[in-house]
């Protein structure tokens, strides 16, 4: 049990709830994650694919069913309870990575810890540092998202994802706004991280050539998983 | 980044700085609206002081004089009236009863300055073929120069009020022919004559004023008018001129003489003040309000552009109080910086008014009164102000669901 970074027990989700036009979109989902585990999350759009993260991500609330977080069972928690758990454990990777602009790649690293401690210290930049170099981008550190191309800026939102060392990182189709090759080394430095330090990984994709390089392919249909 | 700030404050500032135009443009609009209020306050309280000043150093704050002595119908027995038809007495010239008592009395009271009893009746100035009918005020100089500031209104000579001398004012010293050192002879109501020198021509503003005024010792007004060891009124000045009229109504309340307070004797110039003073306030609210709304506006749209900045920060774990702050703190800072930026437009403003604008005589046109209380006083409730405004948009902000956000 320990070893779960992630439980999901009957886990349904269900919209305009008491309404005509009430609509449930997953229907009793179980799944466990292991540490170290890279896993794809695949299946047609509409399927209920970004319900299923959102809720995984504690970005949204299940309607019925406990998601477990390193084992925590988060139906208990209250929504400061559920930001810091969120902020600790888990790590966002978006298709359009999202960096906020106002500020440079290294800072935009910095911010998830700085959130957490409120003060920047020598520790915190150290750690962002040591993240852009991880992700292989020292010459651009100090620019802007204006002026990085969407490869690095996706590696920024990675290198932003890991600076908190959670234990799950759930990654939003990283690669479907990159080119081939870009992809391709976004998703090699995902798996090398995983590889490294045993983060386990999510990965929403419509890609099923990255999809096989996965240990593990999950596929939502009509809200159930077929593994 | 700066280590001494903490997180909410550098997210702040940064996306103040980056939306620098629209940060510019309302910081100069909370600019005009900030130095649109310290102009004006400025510029009215220093007329208004200078107005207030110029009444109240040249009259008493409070009179009393006594009572208008009625006639009662005579009565033959208990509700038998022989002779209903009464008839107005003549309000012969008396003493204020038992006025060394009063005196002490209003000495005591703390909300009064200064206490003056004086004798006034009317009198002719004759010098040669020329005469003018005056009003003559026997005063003590001590005790009335702190009520009515003479000194301060003399243009020649000195305010020295001994048993030979007389104030006279600058329009009667013209038609009269004197000056300083020259003599006149009064001629009071009773009879009696005497001869004083001018010992100052005084200017108190006001050309009646300075025609049918004359100013003696009280016991040569005392002596002339035939009242001997008494007075016709008694001065008062007071620590709150705008609370004259109730100390008036309680003073008449408990003592036997009526009080007429600046505030009654003075009804229309003292309502002008007031519709000044209510307007300048409306003014200075409507204009508050709508720098408010304009901080509101501007963070309302800020907001709507960085919902997607705000959902990714949600989702790295940042709290809504933070989130919350971080707008809040955009706020305050436009208003803070407004509110300096209008202050140096106002002052600057107040100033170069001050330095070009002169009355026809030459003389300024109001005292330049900048307070720096008034200055922390603006700068304080702008940044409130800006904190209340934000309050909207900054809940707007911290209720954003993440997800919605982050999806646009």
């Amino acid at each position: 049990m320990a070893d779960d970074v992630l439980r999901l027990e009957g886990i349904t989700k269900s919209y305009n709830i008491g309404m005509p036009s009430e609509v449930e979109v997953l229907h009793g989902i179980d799944l466990e994650l292991k540490t170290g585990e890279f896993v794809a999350l695949i299946g047609p759009s509409g399927s209920g694919k970004s319900t299923l993260l959102n809720i995984i991500g504690l970005l949204d609330r299940p309607t019925h069913g406990r998601v477990y977080i390193e084992g925590h069972d988060t139906s208990t928690l209250n929504e400061d309870q559920i930001t810091h758990l969120r902020g600790h454990s888990i790590g966002f990777v978006f298709q359009y990575h999202h960096l906020i602009a106002a500020f440079t790649a290294l800072e935009n690293v910095m911010m998830p810890m700085l959130a957490d401690k409120i003060f920047l210290s020598e520790a915190i930049e150290h750690r962002a540092k040591d993240l852009i170099h991880r992700v292989g981008l020292d010459h651009v550190a100090h620019n802007f998202a204006m002026n990085m191309s969407g490869g690095q800026q996706q590696r920024v939102a990675i290198a932003r994802a890991l600076a908190m060392q959670p234990r799950l990182v759930l990654a939003d189709e990283p690669t479907g706004n990159l080119d081939t090759q870009s992809a391709d080394s976004v998703f090699e430095l995902m798996r090398e991280v995983n590889r490294e330090s045993r983060t386990t990984f999510m990965i929403v994709t419509h890609n099923m050539e990255l999809a096989k390089r996965c240990d593990r392919i999950i596929e939502v249909i009509d809200g159930r998983l077929h593994h | 980044m700066n280590r001494l700030l903490p997180f909410d404050w550098i997210v702040a500032i940064r996306f103040l700085r980056e939306g620098l135009f629209q940060t510019l443009f309302i910081i100069g609009g909370i600019a005009l609206g900030v130095g649109v209020i310290v102009f004006m306050s400025a510029l009215l309280s220093g007329m208004q002081a200078n107005f207030i000043k110029r009444v109240l150093t040249s009259q008493p704050h409070i009179q009393l004089i006594t009572l208008n002595q009625v006639s009662r119908p005579l009565r033959f027995d208990a509700g038998q009236i022989e002779d209903p038809v009464i008839e107005q007495p003549t309000q012969r010239v008396t003493s204020v009863d038992q006025w060394p008592k009063i005196i002490t009395r209003m000495r005591n009271l703390p909300e009064v300055i200064a206490v003056s009893p004086n004798v006034s009746g009317s009198a002719l100035v004759v010098r040669g073929d020329a005469s003018r009918a005056v009003t003559m005020t026997g005063i003590d100089p001590e005790t009335y120069f702190k009520i009515v500031r003479l000194p301060d209104y003399i243009v020649s000579g000195e305010a020295r009020v001994t048993s030979q001398d007389v104030l006279i004012g600058t329009e009667l010293a013209s038609d009269l022919g004197v000056k300083v050192g020259d003599k006149i002879n009064l001629q009071a109501g009773t009879g009696a004559t005497l001869t004083l020198t001018i010992s100052a021509i005084f200017d108190l503003g006001s050309k009646g004023t300075n025609q049918r005024n004359i100013y003696v010792a009280l016991r040569i007004a005392q002596s002339l008018l035939g009242m001997i060891g008494g007075v016709t009124n008694i001065d008062l000045s007071v620590k709150d001129i705008y609370a004259a009229e109730t100390l008036a109504q309680e003073i008449q309340a408990s003592n036997l003489v009526e009080a007429d307070s600046w505030i009654k004797t003075n009804a229309q110039f003292f309502t002008a003040i007031q519709a000044q003073t209510f307007a300048n306030t409306l003014i200075r609210l409507t204009v508050g309000l709508s720098v408010a709304f304009g901080i509101a506006a501007v963070l309302i749209v800020s907001v709507i552009q960085r919902s997607k900045n705000i959902g990714i920060l949600r989702a790295m774990g940042t709290s809504r109080g933070q989130i919350m702050r971080v707008f809040l703190i955009q706020g305050g800072l436009l208003g803070l910086f407004g509110a300096l930026l209008g202050m140096i437009m106002g002052g600057g403003g107040v100033i170069y008014w001050h330095a070009n604008w002169r009355m026809a005589n030459g003389s300024e046109m109001f005292p330049l009164v900048l307070e720096p209380r008034m200055f922390f006083i603006t700068a304080l409730l702008a940044t409130v102000t800006g904190l209340l405004a934000a309050t909207a948009p900054a809940l707007r902000a911290a209720k954003l669901d993440p997800v919605e956000a982050i999806n646009g």
